[in-house]
Formats: C-alpha cells, structure tokens, sequence
C-alpha cells in the first residue's frame, strides 16, 4: 500500500499517435515520490511525446498511465493537471497576450499546498522587477523560469520538463540546476526530458535512454560511471 | 475655403449622428465576430442572421407575451446566447477538428435557414417596433436635434463594448480567453475546461448579436434580410480592424458608421461602399488589420 502511494507515474505499454505516424511504441516508467528522473535521447526519439502523451496532448494513445493512483487514459485533457502535474513545453508556452504576473497566475491551483507568490517572486527575482512587462519581452532564460513558475505556484508536485535548459546561458542552466535540487528537497517529483547531459547527470536519480519511440536503457545514477560508453553510444555524443 | 463654410452644421450633425448609430450596431456585431474568431477561428456567418433573430424576438415576446423592451433587453441577448451554445455544442463542436472552412460553411447555412425561416413566417417587408415609451422624444442641442432613443443605443452600445474589454483585458477569465486565443491545448494542459470557455464564448459573442437586435427593433424595420445586410459591412470592418483584435473591432467599428456618416453628407453616392474602399487601402497597407498583429 505504502509503496503504490510513492509512485507517483506508473506508464505501462504506453503507444502514441500523431495522426498516421506511430511515435511511441509500449513505453514502460515508474516514477517514485521525490525521484528526479530524465529521458534521455536524440530528437525525434520520443521523449517529448511521452510527456505530451501523459499530458493527452497527443493524437491516439494506447495502454496505461496511472498518475498519483488514478487511471489518467479516460480522462479529459483538463482532469489531469489537477491531479497535481505540472508541464513545461519546450517552447516555454508563454502568452504573448498576458503580462508576466498574468503568465504567472494563469494555471488553476491544482493543489492547496503550492508555492506563494511571494515565494516565487524569492526563487526569480527577475520576475517581481519585470512583472507587468508582456509576457514574451522577457529573455529566454527569464520566460523559462516563468514557464517553471507559474506551475510551481499552481501547486503542482509531479512535473514534466521539457528541454529546459536549450538555448539559455551557463549561468542560467547553473540557477535552473539549483532551483531543481531545491525542488527535489521540497519532496517534488520531477521527469525532466533533457539535451544537456551534463546539465542532468548530477542532479538525477535515474536516466531512461530513449531510441526511436522505446526505452532502450535504464541507468541508475550509480551506474552512470560504468555505463557511460554505452550511453555515449546512445546519445551519438 | 467658401467650401468649408457652406457647410451645414444641422445636417452634417445629423449624419454624423446616424453615422454613430450605425456604428454602435457594427461595433456591438463585429465584436462579438471578433471574440468568436479568437478563440474558435472561425468566421461565423450566422452573427448577422442572430442579430435579426434578436430584433424578430423582440417584436414577437411583445407582441405574444407582452414582454416589455426592458424585459426583451434583459432576456433576449440570453436566449439567444443560450441558442447560440446549442449551435456550438451540437453543432459546431462535432466538427471542430475538420478544416475550419466546415464550421463557416455551416454557420453560413444556418444564416441562410433561418433567415427562410423568417421570411417564410413573416413575409420580407419588414414590421416595426414602437419606441419605449420612457426613451420617446429628444433633446434639442444647440446645433442639431438629438432623439432620446438614438442617443440610448449609442449609450448601450459603448457602455457594452466597455464593459467587454475590460473583462477581456483586466479580469481572469478574460486572462484564460487570450491564453486560450494563443494556445489552447497549454491551456488546457494547465487544467482549465477549454471546451467549456469556448462555449460560453460562442454563447456571448452571439448574445451581443442578439443584443443589438434589441437595440436595433425600434430604429430600423424589423426584417428577415436585416442581419444579412448588415453582416457584410461588418466583415470589412472586422477585417479593417484586425481579425480577432477586441479593442479593433470596437474602435473601427464607431469609426467606420463615422466615416460613413460623413460620406453621407459630402458625397452620398459613395457612402454606401466608403467602407469597403476603406476595406481594400488597409489590406493593401497592412494586411493584418489596423489592430492586428503581424502574423
């Protein structure tokens, strides 16, 4: 009982569709309380869908997803974040049309327990001193840490990440790198589909290797030092 | 400059008058296709058709159920409203997802059924509806003559645009209206019941519809062809200010029943295309509308 009440995504067999073309092909996850895990992988492998998929923001699924004990494939697209998920497109998806504190306090609350205002506005500084200004004359680095914020605050505590760190300077990954290990303190669970290994590598608890639309590896964060040749090999890095 | 002065003020006033008039009416129908087209992009082509189910409604609650204006002001932008989520739900919903031409092919022939409808009951010569009693009379202004029930319309008419967008631009649901505008399946993705916005924004753009029906009953005949002719004046309006663009659907609308007005009085035989003339210079400046972003 105790263990199924830690798991917080279980995926099993899960098969996805944009129109014709078959993307995921029986995708198999866990995802524990508190564990931060990444989906690693070249474009086009599947890792972007998989988050999409859980989000149904895909065409035609097969299969299970059980968020936080429920049953998420009969359910509306709009039913799931309120299961307490939270998801940052790789585009950000920052409103053009809305200023940053509109940006901010758009998602719903899904959970009591979020972090407050005052709290984010702590976490990105930069958001407070720009929060009238339109949501999309923020720079990169700024609208990604808007794009974590205002999930952050709808009280989500399972979060799908999407290539947070693409595009954005050093400094910048080293202040995401931190807001996430804050994060994973805080007892969040975080499924991070990440570009930048070495963004992940220190922070992650487990990596999924993904190739062509399956999970070809699982690597534990102690087996990375063995294993690196292999993901190497994977990651054509 | 003798030109300028042979100006008459008592008739230009006048037409400027009529002008803003007309322009309440296109900007209360082109905001409503504006809400409509940001959120669901498509082109309803039943807004027209609406309007006149708004004047028809009118005219028959008083006729049948001694329903007064007042009451009629209240409640049939709500019953059309309510038959416009109908359409949506039943109709337009189910297919969404198929090009959008569908939808305004559809919407185009619920234009035309019921616009048959109406003809078939009443006939096409129009009927008219008394003005309400306590809005009878005018004021006399010291270079025109204002009738009370004109300058009522104007009232409604930006006191209602107001009112919208200010709940588009400053409240929640207007922040989920823009970001559902933007994106929806984010939108969505955040938990917000898309579907459900998308309704009830269908169901309050065709309300405005029916609200300027209302307004409409004691001014112009009361006929099955008046949404119809209406309608295509406010598509160049709507595409002059900018498809989708709120606040260019209010403004280009006041300012082209202006414009139109002032043709009026200057060149008459103009003004019944004076929009669309302006219509083709804006395309050919900024396609994008004069509010409109760049896409």
């Amino acid at each position: 009982m105790n263990a199924s009440h830690r798991e917080k995504i279980r995926i099993n067999n899960l098969h996805a569709f944009y129109g014709e073309s078959h993307i995921l092909h029986g995708i198999d996850l866990t995802l524990m309380q508190g564990e931060l895990v990444t989906l690693l992988g070249r474009n086009g492998s599947g890792r972007s869908t998989t988050l999409k998929a859980i989000m149904n923001m895909v065409g035609k699924r097969s299969g299970q997803i059980v968020v936080n004990g429920s049953d998420t494939m009969p359910m509306q697209a709009h039913r799931i974040a309120h299961l307490g998920v939270g998801f940052c497109p790789e585009e950000r998806g920052i409103f053009s049309s809305l200023s940053v504190e509109e940006n901010l306090m758009l998602p719903p609350t899904v959970r009591s327990d979020g972090m407050s205002v005052e709290e984010i506005y702590q976490m990105f500084p930069n958001l407070l001193e720009r929060r009238n200004s339109q949501g999309t004359r923020l720079s990169g680095g700024e609208q990604q840490m808007l794009a974590l914020a205002r999930i952050l605050r709808s009280g989500a505590n399972i979060l799908l990440l999407d290539e947070i760190t693409e595009g954005l300077a050093p400094v910048i990954v080293q202040k995401l790198a931190e807001v996430l290990v804050q994060l994973k303190q805080r007892g969040l669970t975080i499924l991070l589909v990440e570009q930048n290994f070495r963004f992940a590598a220190p922070i992650a608890d487990r990596h999924y290797v993904m190739e062509h639309g399956h999970i070809v590896e699982e690597i534990a964060a102690s087996e990375l030092q063995q294993k690196t040749e292999l993901l190497n090999s994977y990651l054509g890095v | 400059m003798s030109g300028l002065l042979d100006i008459n003020f008592f008739a230009l006033s006048g037409q400027l008058l009529v002008g803003l008039i007309n322009g309440s009416f296109y900007a209360l129908l082109s905001l409503g296709l504006a809400i409509i087209f940001g959120l669901l992009r498509i082109i309803n082509f039943a807004q027209g058709a609406l309007y006149m189910v708004g004047a028809f409604a009118a005219l028959l609650g008083l006729k049948y159920l001694s329903l007064s204006y007042w009451q009629a002001l209240i409640f049939v932008p709500i019953m059309v409203g309510i038959f416009g989520m109908l359409i949506q739900v039943f109709l337009i919903r189910p297919i969404a997802n198929q090009d959008h031409l569908y939808s305004l092919l559809l919407t185009f022939g619920l234009a035309l059924m019921l616009q048959g409808i109406f003809t078939h009951l009443f006939g096409s010569s129009g009927l008219s509806y008394p003005t309400p009693e306590a809005l009878k009379g005018g004021t006399r202004l010291p270079f025109m003559y204002l009738p009370n029930y004109r300058a009522w319309i104007i009232a409604v008419s930006v006191v209602v645009c107001g009112l919208t967008w200010w709940a588009i631009e400053k409240t929640k649901l207007g922040a989920y209206l823009r970001a559902g505008t933007e994106n929806p399946q984010l939108l969505q993705a955040f938990g917000v019941n898309v579907p459900l916005i998308i309704t009830l924004t269908f169901g309050f753009g065709v309300a405005l519809a029916g609200l300027a029906g209302v307004l409409a009953a004691p001014v112009y005949s009361v006929s099955p062809d008046m949404g119809s002719n209406i309608l295509i004046v406010v598509f160049a309006i709507v595409v002059i200010g900018g498809m989708g663009s709120i606040g260019g659907a209010i403004i280009t609308g006041l300012a082209m029943g202006v414009i139109e007005g002032l043709t009026k009085y200057f060149y008459p035989q103009a003004s019944s295309t004076v929009i669309f003339v302006v219509m083709v210079i804006v395309l050919m400046i900024k396609p994008s509308g004069l509010f409109g972003k760049e896409a």
